[in-house]
């Protein structure tokens, strides 16, 4: 999103306390714990209300998801189905739940305005199922806000994968 | 040319409305062997859309059937396919995915080579003999290359029928999957390229599946479509088996609905309702209802999936016998709002994809298939015979894919001349 686009949102409150690297590392390692342990409610409510949850497509991994077409482009409502449905009982994809293992590193503060902070982190989720392990490799670049309680949501989490292609990954089934 | 004895694959009972896969088709790789000779190397195989290279210079790389290609329009603005592999020696001449040059240059010895294929230059040209021929030595151009309505189909048979010939049946509904948006198309810029630990030929039969869609699907139309607001009725309830599958010929099939519900026929009902006016202005209020107010799974035989709901084009190949690659794109409307264009793609991903609420699970189903498959000395057979007795088999029926086999099966056995893959023989054909 551009940062003119971020400006015209209306803030959920001012970024006060200021932000952190310190902070925005706590925020991420615990965001990795959710998603790992499966506390994809918990998860969930580390979303703004208009917050999205975004995977560019490989090959265009700094397009526009108004523009182009991604992997993964979900508004608050398809991420809270999104959680629904792998909390289910017919997310085949994810049945039995995949374990997964999150190392989140090299967190940078790219921009802070005064009510969001946009930071960039790199990952590596390990993912294991039926005997299969695939390894995801990207950055993150988040936009945060502060929540109504003053801890940091995403209004935008985004996954720019490094693969140039989901091969033999074949699926994005968890939240990466 | 040694035939593996294919006899036994197929149990096609049309008396008794039995049809049968033997499971080694799936899992042995001398049948692989022979599916790429008899098959992809004898098929129309679809390579790019024209608006992947719409202007002079742009150029794309990719395999089809196997061989990496290169796609580019030269400097008339005509589009080539190319084997990339330099003439030379061997190297790939091109390397990125994408781009726009005048020349493409094979970094091993330097040669160049413009869009049309011309080789431009060599290096200390001057140690040739009379006998090496410049204009031999240009790209070599795929056996076939033909355009239909922008849509480029490459055949490495160079003895094959035309590309309109080849569609036969198909071509009509091809028609449909290009004009619903009452203005030309143009493929979406963000590929999804992923994989499926399966035989490629359980992708022929799940993409043109109506009959697996609400249990292996049921996340989506149980849980997404209410979560956002819409009745699933029309999907779940007893209006689900209103389709029908078609056999087309030639190994095409198709299965076809009246239009249904989606999260794009509920978000952009305005701007649906207004293409589908221009749609009778332009085509007629008959032809207009055929393009608009179905939904279809259009399956070009052998690897190409058009699917009406999402609009998107979806080819795969296989790597191993329980391996594929599975590229897929959205083409829409090139003239469209940015809004309804984004709409457009919302719906696509809503189901779509390796990140969808539905792909995933159908992965997950192949690759279970393929699994499974290691019990096939014991279980040797798999079924598809829903339907068989029916006068018109419904979407919800197997026609359509016993459709894609009854090809498969002739062409595996080298009878290239038209097939019967219809349950109810249209011709009974002498070759028979």
């Amino acid at each position: 999103m551009a940062t003119q686009d971020l400006a015209r949102v209306a803030p959920v409150r001012s970024l006060d306390p200021a932000v952190t690297r310190a902070e925005i590392e706590e925020f991420l390692i615990h965001e990795a714990a959710l998603l790992d342990e499966w506390k994809l409610d918990e998860w969930l409510a580390l979303v703004a209300e208009d917050g999205r949850y975004l995977i560019p497509s490989l090959d265009t991994p700094d397009s526009d998801h108004r523009t182009a077409l991604f992997l993964i482009s979900d508004d608050r409502r398809n991420v809270a189905s999104r959680v629904k449905q792998l909390l289910g009982r017919t997310s085949w994809a994810e049945t039995p739940h995949s374990r997964t293992r999150r190392l989140v590193t090299n967190v940078r503060i790219l921009e802070q305005a005064e009510d969001w902070v946009k930071v960039t982190a790199n990952f590596a989720v390990w993912r294991f199922q039926h005997e299969a392990t695939d390894c995801y490799v990207g950055r993150y670049i988040h936009v945060l806000v502060r929540g109504p309680s003053s801890g940091l949501m995403f209004r935008e989490r985004r996954a720019v994968l490094d693969l140039e292609t989901l091969r033999p990954h074949g699926k994005l089934s968890f939240i990466l | 040319m040694e035939k593996i004895e294919l006899k036994e694959f197929i149990i096609d009972d049309r008396g008794n409305g039995i049809f049968r896969i033997n499971r080694q088709a799936f899992t042995d790789p001398e049948i692989l062997d022979v599916e790429r000779r008899e098959i992809f190397d004898r098929t129309w195989l679809y390579a790019a859309h024209v608006s992947e290279v719409a202007k002079p210079g742009a150029f794309v790389t990719r395999r089809v059937g196997g061989r990496p290609v290169i796609v580019t329009c030269d400097a008339s603005g005509k589009p080539h396919v190319f084997l990339n592999s330099c003439p030379h020696r061997g190297n790939l001449v091109c390397l990125e995915k994408s781009g726009s040059a005048r020349a493409l240059t094979c970094f091993y010895h330097a040669w160049s080579f413009d869009l049309s294929g011309k080789l431009l230059g060599v290096p200390d040209a001057e140690a040739y003999t009379p006998a090496f021929k410049r204009e031999e030595m240009g790209l070599k151009s795929v056996p076939r290359m033909e355009n239909y309505r922008g849509m480029i189909f490459i055949s490495y048979d160079a003895g094959i029928e035309s590309l309109e010939s080849y569609l036969g049946n198909a071509r009509e509904y091809l028609d449909y999957m290009i004009d619903f948006g009452g203005d030309e198309v143009e493929i979406v810029q963000g590929a999804q390229a992923y994989s499926m630990k399966a035989n490629w030929k359980l992708l022929v039969e799940n993409s043109m599946d109506g009959y697996h869609a609400l249990s292996t699907h049921h996340r989506y139309f149980h849980q997404y479509l209410p979560d956002i607001g819409m009745d699933p009725a029309a999907w779940a309830g007893a209006n689900r088996t209103m389709g029908r599958g078609v056999s087309l010929g030639g190994g095409h099939a198709m299965v076809e609905s009246p239009q249904r519900p989606t999260p794009l026929t509920s978000s952009a009902k305005v701007e649906l309702d207004a293409i589908r006016a221009r749609l009778v202005e332009k085509h007629g209020p008959d032809r207009a209802h055929r393009i608009a107010d179905y939904t279809r799974n259009l399956f070009i035989f052998p690897n190409l999936i058009l699917i009406s709901l999402w609009h998107t084009v979806r080819t795969f190949y296989p790597l191993r016998p329980d391996y594929m690659e599975v590229d897929a794109w959205a083409l829409f409307p090139k003239n469209d709002s940015q809004q309804l264009r984004q709409k457009r793609m919302d719906n696509f991903l809503s189901f779509l994809g390796p990140g969808g609420f539905a792909t995933p699970d159908d992965v997950s189903g192949l690759e279970g298939c393929q699994r499974g498959f290691a019990t096939m000395r014991e279980l040797p057979w798999s079924d598809i015979s829903r339907g068989m007795g029916r006068e018109e088999p419904s979407s919800q029926d197997e026609l359509q894919m016993r459709a894609f086999w009854r090809r498969w099966d002739a062409l595996m056995h080298g009878r290239r001349g038209p097939s019967d893959c219809a349950d109810r023989p249209e011709r009974r054909l002498a070759a028979e």
